[in-house]
């Protein structure tokens, strides 16, 4: 028989390990799947984790990755500041989409005016929008301590609703034929977010996903207050005993997370889709709860997780197209991913050892 | 006219998959478990039923095969939680991530059928209706009058205590865990096969999320769950008859409705269960937490 004994400390060389592991976990069991389901399982994960790559149609898939990281490793920065905390926002996705109606509201007021402060402003009013909407089960949890899980995640519908009200009332394009959606920020130069770089996939949002990364590094490894944010989570009543503030704690972290997940959504409505739909959210922001996890809430881990993310988004349309998969693989996949992160943790946290008899 | 009976009707059938998602939530909660994946293990019940009822023209094969799926589903939460002493809150996200994409893929064929019709019950009530009301004090009985309740709530109270009694807290919570599942899967199976009578991807719409804020508002109890189901219900039809009466308010803002209803309610009793001194800490003890016997 073996036993599990728990480690004094997390071993960091397992910290690094189950990552990869899950990962080759993944793909084995996702094989097992496209088995049984009647593909040719090397193909399909070829399709999926290679071809994106190095395929023959890279030209086209490459700069899809950075178009995709970007919102995942903007979002999940914001989320893995508060989860090393225990404070749980799983309702991104909502802050995502109404981060992106705010600031899409700006630039629909403005239109057709031109000038160079209307992007910037766009930035900060979908920051805004998402900071405000994160902030409601920050303060319904400090105020009347209602779960901030229950209440971000039941706020995630709210938004869709309100992303449909927008898309088929107030924020129609008076010029779309009664079609529902509001004007297309691609053809309103001022309030568009283009490649920046041809052929890179680079817009405003890789700019701001980068330099999020840098500012959660110097956060949590330099900044007395994500000392606090750490000592939080690891140790919440020595914390409190030290004088870190749990509603401070809850406020900076589900703001911080939905202004990030809020400027997220703008760079998307601004970029790449273009205009205001009911189908604004695509779910990054729960996929984002995953590269977070998978990142092992580190920086770098993050920016890693988000790009293998991406590559399951891409490789997933590409499958779609030529083997004909279903589009929902994406979403088992990246299940999948999580369950068996989770399920290897043990041996971060835990030594096995043969049981001696007694 | 709005006729009495006819809404209670169907506010007893809107609350339905949220009664039985939230009943054994509540068992499962007592036992000291928190399973966020309730939204997963109902979706997959919903199609497993919905399978089931098309291939064999038989509604209650289909009620059966959506508890046996939800069950099945929820032992990957089981083994997580319990074997891997995984974090309870990332691996019941993670049950309702990949149930969400396993419906979705095995569910695409299934889309545009149209479920086998069902023989009302006594009343002309739905069967399942029916099951669910007798369900609510059969949970209440077991949890407060039965001897395994006792212990299952031991278990939950204070897992260390009752491991030194000598009960196997691990193998209880599984069991928990698994009835959690088929309930989830039968409330799932509900929307599918007497409701909406066919499949569309993500066709449980956060109800499962609505019956995890409904354990916290009943207080972990059995009647609260109830109470709290009909509160649900009766908001989910008033909207409903609101849409349909044409008032000046677009579709969508209405439908937020029931969302909105569970944060305030959730709100509400909160910060009853925080401000007054008479309730007291309701949730169980061990809630949330792992157990690893040292010996």
């Amino acid at each position: 028989m073996i036993r599990l004994v728990p480690r004094d400390q997390t071993s960091a060389a397992w910290q690094i390990a189950t990552p990869l592991l899950a990962v080759l976990a993944t793909m084995i069991a996702g094989g097992l799947l496209f088995a049984i389901m009647g593909y040719d399982p090397l193909a399909a994960i070829r399709t999926i984790f290679w071809d994106p790559l190095f395929g023959p149609a890279a030209g086209y898939s490459r700069p899809q990755l950075l178009v995709k990281a970007a919102p995942l490793i903007l979002i999940a920065s914001g989320l893995a500041v508060g989860f090393r905390a225990g404070i749980w926002n799983i309702g991104a996705e909502g802050q995502y989409i109404i981060g992106g109606i705010t600031g899409a509201a700006v630039a629909l007021a403005a239109y057709p005016a031109e000038g160079m402060w209307i992007f910037p402003a766009m930035v900060l009013a979908g920051a805004l929008g998402g900071w405000a909407w994160g902030m409601i089960p920050a303060l319904l949890r400090n105020w009347f301590g209602a779960s901030e899980i229950l209440v971000s995640l039941m706020l995630v519908y709210v938004a869709q609703r309100v992303a449909a009200w927008m898309a088929f009332g107030p924020m129609k394009n008076p010029e779309g034929y009664g079609f529902p959606g509001s004007r297309n920020l691609q053809q309103y130069p001022a309030a568009s977010n283009p490649e920046l770089i041809a052929g890179t996939g680079a817009h405003w949002g890789v700019v701001a996903a980068a330099a999020a990364v840098l500012a959660i590094w110097f956060l949590m490894s330099r900044h007395i207050r994500g000392f606090h944010i750490r000592a939080a989570g690891l140790a919440p009543r020595a914390a409190r005993f030290a004088g870190v503030r749990p509603e401070t704690l809850v406020a900076f972290c589900l703001g911080l997370s939905g202004a990030f997940a809020g400027m997220a959504g703008l760079f998307e409505v601004a970029g790449p889709a273009g205009q205001i739909t009911d189908k604004l959210g695509t779910g990054y922001g729960f996929t984002a709860i995953i590269v977070a996890f998978l990142g092992r809430l580190h920086p770098v881990g993050i920016l890693l997780a988000g790009l293998l993310l991406a590559l399951t988004y891409i490789g997933g349309e590409l499958a779609q197209l030529t083997l004909q998969l279903p589009a929902a693989t994406v979403q088992v996949f990246q299940g999948m991913l999580l369950f068996f992160l989770l399920g290897f943790d043990l041996l971060t946290r835990f030594r096995i050892a043969r049981r001696i008899a007694a | 006219m709005i006729d009495p009976l006819s809404v209670f009707l169907l506010l007893l059938a809107a609350a339905t998959p949220i009664l039985f998602a939230a009943l054994g939530e509540l068992v499962v909660e007592r036992a000291g478990v928190l399973n966020l994946g309730v939204e997963g293990m109902m979706i997959t019940g919903a199609l497993a039923g919905f399978a089931a009822a098309y291939v064999t023209g038989s509604p209650f094969a289909g009620f059966l095969a959506a508890a046996l799926a939800g069950a099945a589903i929820a032992m990957l939460f089981a083994a997580l939680t319990q074997i891997l002493l995984a974090n309870q809150v990332a691996s019941g996200l993670a049950l309702t991530l990949f149930g969400l994409g396993l419906a979705a893929l095995f569910g695409k064929p299934l889309e545009g059928i149209k479920a086998p019709a069902m023989m009302p019950g006594p009343l002309r009530i739905n069967w399942i209706v029916w099951l669910g009301l007798v369900m609510a004090p059969l949970v209440w009985w077991f949890l407060n009058r039965s001897r395994t309740g006792l212990i299952l709530r031991g278990v939950g109270e204070n897992h260390d205590a009752a491991h030194a009694l000598g009960y196997p807290v691990h193998a209880i919570r599984i069991a928990a865990i698994g009835f959690g599942g088929a309930m989830a899967g039968v409330g799932g199976a509900f929307i599918s096969i007497a409701t909406v009578l066919q499949w569309t991807e993500g066709m449980t719409a956060g109800a499962g999320w609505i019956a995890l804020a409904i354990v916290v508002f009943s207080n972990w109890t059995a009647p609260g769950v109830l109470a709290g189901a009909w509160l649900f219900g009766g908001v989910t039809v008033l909207q409903l008859r609101l849409q349909a009466a044409g008032i000046r308010v677009p579709v969508q803002l209405l439908s937020m409705a029931p969302y909105l209803a569970t944060i305030i309610v959730l709100v509400l009793i909160s910060a009853r269960q925080k401000y007054s001194r008479r309730a007291g800490r309701a949730a169980p003890g061990s809630l949330g937490q792992n157990f690893h016997a040292l010996r």
